[in-house]
């Protein structure tokens, strides 16, 4: 890799980390869309920079930025509050209405310079990471090292803040300063970044890795880190593929169609990288990743199924469960609100698990299963005489109470429950039933 | 006697004003405790707010005896939570004072424990509820200053109070909504305060969590401090407070629960809900209250 990709790589990433960090805060402190509002708001301040000095100069580039950000920031508040406009409204006003003033002001500049000599400020629309040269990064490094001190010292008062705000005005934080603090660096992070991911790009940087790193964790400090990874992972990658170093490790260019090199631009390359990695873990993430929470609510489904199963085949067998009769599969199915289809794959689901076994032109209970289902049948019925007794149910709607919560709670509460009863059973002892078994299955929608 | 009365021996009744004057029977305790300090808990003295120039509370004003549990009760939009916002100064008056023990509240910020209402922030936040009971130590620690051992210690006394120990390391979503309210209590306990500001912390929650709070109100008192608790349901009001104060944009009357919840008074704060009144009237009729 060449010295100049190096330059770059430790920008890209160390941006992409401190983004990451203080990207937690504004999401955390429903402020996501104010980086978004200063990125936008920041064009036309470079452009006057550019037009009261007539060449880009990092500094005052850098101040002019982020004084027109700053006055997006608070033109949008002080019209969602004079105005009665609401607040997302106010932000998207101000945001188009300086990114408009921006893109005028820097045409004309073009026209001004003249068609040969290149301002370069269309650069900062859609950022130019491979511009960045050694004062830049160095500038970039002092400003993660100082946000990291700041959130490392200020970390209580920022958590506080953002999670409750008026109990910390109620023990006399001065919220309102901490507040403009906050935005400050967030200001100055987001100009910062302009000119390598650009005015629109630059708030997937302080947004997407938060949003990422909310799905593992359910701590803010391990939140904060994680952000910080997955804002300099997807800098690096996005970087190394702009380059065109991935297409020498690989041999080949992952990212050509046809037989031209892929030159693509770093900033979008970035936030793709960023938006993979939220994707990734919006899917994956355990407990809340999507497919967690999908399998979690299948395997309570077939929970569910496999109890209503066993308990109807002994109810309906009662009192000569013992003997384990054989069922025909329409008998079951007028006692529940089954599809054929569904019963068929239940029935197989179940001889497959030993639950029941094939008797005859229907099912029965095996030895096992048998024993499952007297323990599911005594939970229950400890459940519906709990209800008739404690909470003056009814008997006859008793049993659809009982079916709902029974699927829900452990053993310890069924146990629980059996103590507080006004006449205890005897430990294992399957009481009778409170109500007549239903042989036909009660309208209502189906449930497997 | 007047409010101010006792302070600068000065008698000053406002002309007129009989409604919205209003006196507890406070009485200096004996300087048998530690709390020998001679002003109330809580002091109000024409007190008005105002909501972008309409104003939402007139005239206020109070004084609150020490060792009180207060009910702050009347209708909907009475302005019962902005009585606490003003006093905390989360939201600014339009005129008048507010004292707590004898200060304004800028100074006594550590004598003031608050639990806001519950909607009032995200429980998705990524905190569990040991974290967020150690916010009430923050303002004790100032500037930079982390929790440690003993503040640590502390919390886990307050969650253990509310019977909140065994969640202590849940993320706080995963609680029910009146576990979510007790680690708001126990947040207030730990900022260790000797007047306890809370708001509808009886709202939407579960018997166990009510009976809670209440055992909370009454240790609170036994322990010399003074609660002030916004309250939606009159019924219960003459259970849990000893005293109460009666809004409807004006202070309609405030003292014992008994002398307060009058019928006359309930119909001057909610008009024509006769039937509710009756009951609520019945109820401290019959003396809820030992």
């Amino acid at each position: 890799m060449s010295y100049l990709t190096w330059v770059v790589l430790l920008g890209t990433s160390l941006l992409g980390a401190v983004a990451g960090v203080l990207g937690c805060f504004a999401v955390l402190r429903r402020r996501a869309l104010a980086g978004d509002v200063v990125s936008h708001a920041a064009l036309p301040g470079l452009c006057l920079a550019f037009l009261l000095l007539g060449r880009r100069e990092f500094w005052s580039m850098l101040l002019g930025a982020l004084a027109t950000g700053i006055a997006g920031i608070g033109l949008a508040t002080f019209v969602s509050r004079g105005t009665r406009t609401k607040e997302d409204a106010a932000l998207g006003i101000v945001l188009s209405t300086f990114f408009g003033a921006g893109v005028v002001l820097s045409s004309i500049i073009q026209n001004r310079v003249g068609g040969g000599a290149k301002a370069g400020l269309e650069t900062y629309i859609y950022g130019q990471a491979a511009g960045m040269v050694r004062a830049d990064v160095i500038w970039i490094a002092v400003l993660s090292a100082g946000v990291l001190v700041l959130v490392l010292l200020l970390y209580k008062e920022l958590k506080l803040l953002s999670f409750d705000p008026e109990f910390a005005q109620v023990q006399g934080w001065p919220t309102l300063w901490l507040d403009l603090a906050l935005m400050g660096v967030l200001a100055l992070v987001t100009v910062t970044g302009l000119p390598v991911v650009g005015v629109i790009l630059m708030a997937a940087m302080l947004i997407l890795p938060a949003a990422a790193a909310r799905f593992w964790t359910e701590r803010l400090g391990p939140m904060l880190l994680l952000a910080g990874l997955m804002g300099a992972v997807p800098g690096m990658v996005g970087t190394l593929l702009s380059a065109g170093v991935v297409t020498r490790w690989l041999g080949f260019d992952p990212l050509a169609f046809g037989p031209n090199p892929s030159n693509l631009p770093t900033g979008p390359l970035i936030v793709l990288c960023g938006t993979a990695l939220f994707v990734v873990s919006a899917l994956a993430a355990p407990r809340r990743g999507a497919i967690s929470r999908a399998l979690a609510a299948l395997r309570l489904r077939l929970a569910t199924a496999r109890e209503n199963l066993l308990r109807s085949l002994y109810e309906l067998s009662e009192p000569a469960v013992r003997q384990r009769p054989a069922m025909r599969l329409d008998e079951l199915l007028a006692a529940r609100a089954w599809r054929t289809w569904q019963a068929r794959w239940l029935v197989r689901w179940a001889i497959w698990r030993g639950w029941v076994e094939p008797a005859g032109s229907g099912i029965r209970l095996t030895p096992l299963g048998l024993e499952q289902a007297r323990q599911l049948v005594r939970v229950h019925r400890l459940w519906e005489r709990f209800l008739i007794e404690r909470a003056d149910i009814a008997p006859d709607h008793v049993d659809r109470d009982a079916d709902t919560l029974e699927h829900l709670l452990g053993p310890e509460v069924v146990e629980e429950l059996q103590r507080r009863m006004e006449s205890p059973l005897a430990a294992d002892a399957v009481p009778q039933s409170p109500h007549d078994i239903p042989r036909t299955a009660p309208p209502g929608p189906a449930q497997p | 006697m007047t409010r101010g009365a006792r302070r600068r021996g000065r008698p000053r009744q406002k002309a007129g004003g009989s409604a919205a004057a209003c006196t507890l029977d406070w009485k200096v305790k004996p300087c048998g405790n530690n709390l020998a300090m001679p002003s109330p808990p809580l002091e109000i003295h024409d007190m008005t707010v105002a909501y972008h120039r309409k104003p939402v509370l007139w005239d206020i004003d109070l004084v609150l005896p020490e060792r009180s549990l207060v009910g702050v009760v009347g209708p909907n939009g009475a302005g019962k939570s902005t009585l606490l916002k003003a006093v905390l100064g989360l939201v600014p008056l339009a005129s008048g004072r507010v004292e707590i023990y004898g200060q304004p509240y800028a100074r006594q910020r550590h004598l003031v424990g608050y639990v806001p209402q519950r909607e009032s922030v995200d429980w998705d936040f990524p905190v569990t509820a040991r974290d967020v009971v150690l916010m009430g130590t923050y303002g004790r620690l100032g500037w930079i200053r982390r929790p440690g051992a003993a503040e640590r210690r502390l919390a886990e006394a307050c969650l253990r109070q509310v019977g909140m120990e065994a969640f202590a390391d849940r993320q706080i979503r995963q609680l029910s909504g009146g576990q979510q309210q007790r680690v708001f209590l126990a947040r207030a306990l730990a900022q260790d305060a000797r007047i306890y500001f809370m708001d509808e912390p009886f709202a939407g929650v579960d018997a166990a969590t009510e009976q809670a709070i209440v055992r909370l109100l009454q240790a609170l008192r036994e322990e010399g401090k003074t609660a002030v608790v916004v309250h939606h349901d009159i019924q219960t009001v003459a259970e849990y407070f000893d005293h109460a104060i009666l809004l409807n944009m004006r202070l309609i009357a405030c003292g014992p629960v008994a002398t307060v919840l009058t019928r006359e008074n309930l119909h001057k704060a909610y008009g024509g809900k006769l039937t509710l009144l009756d009951e609520a009237a019945e109820a401290v009729r019959r003396g809820a209250r030992p």
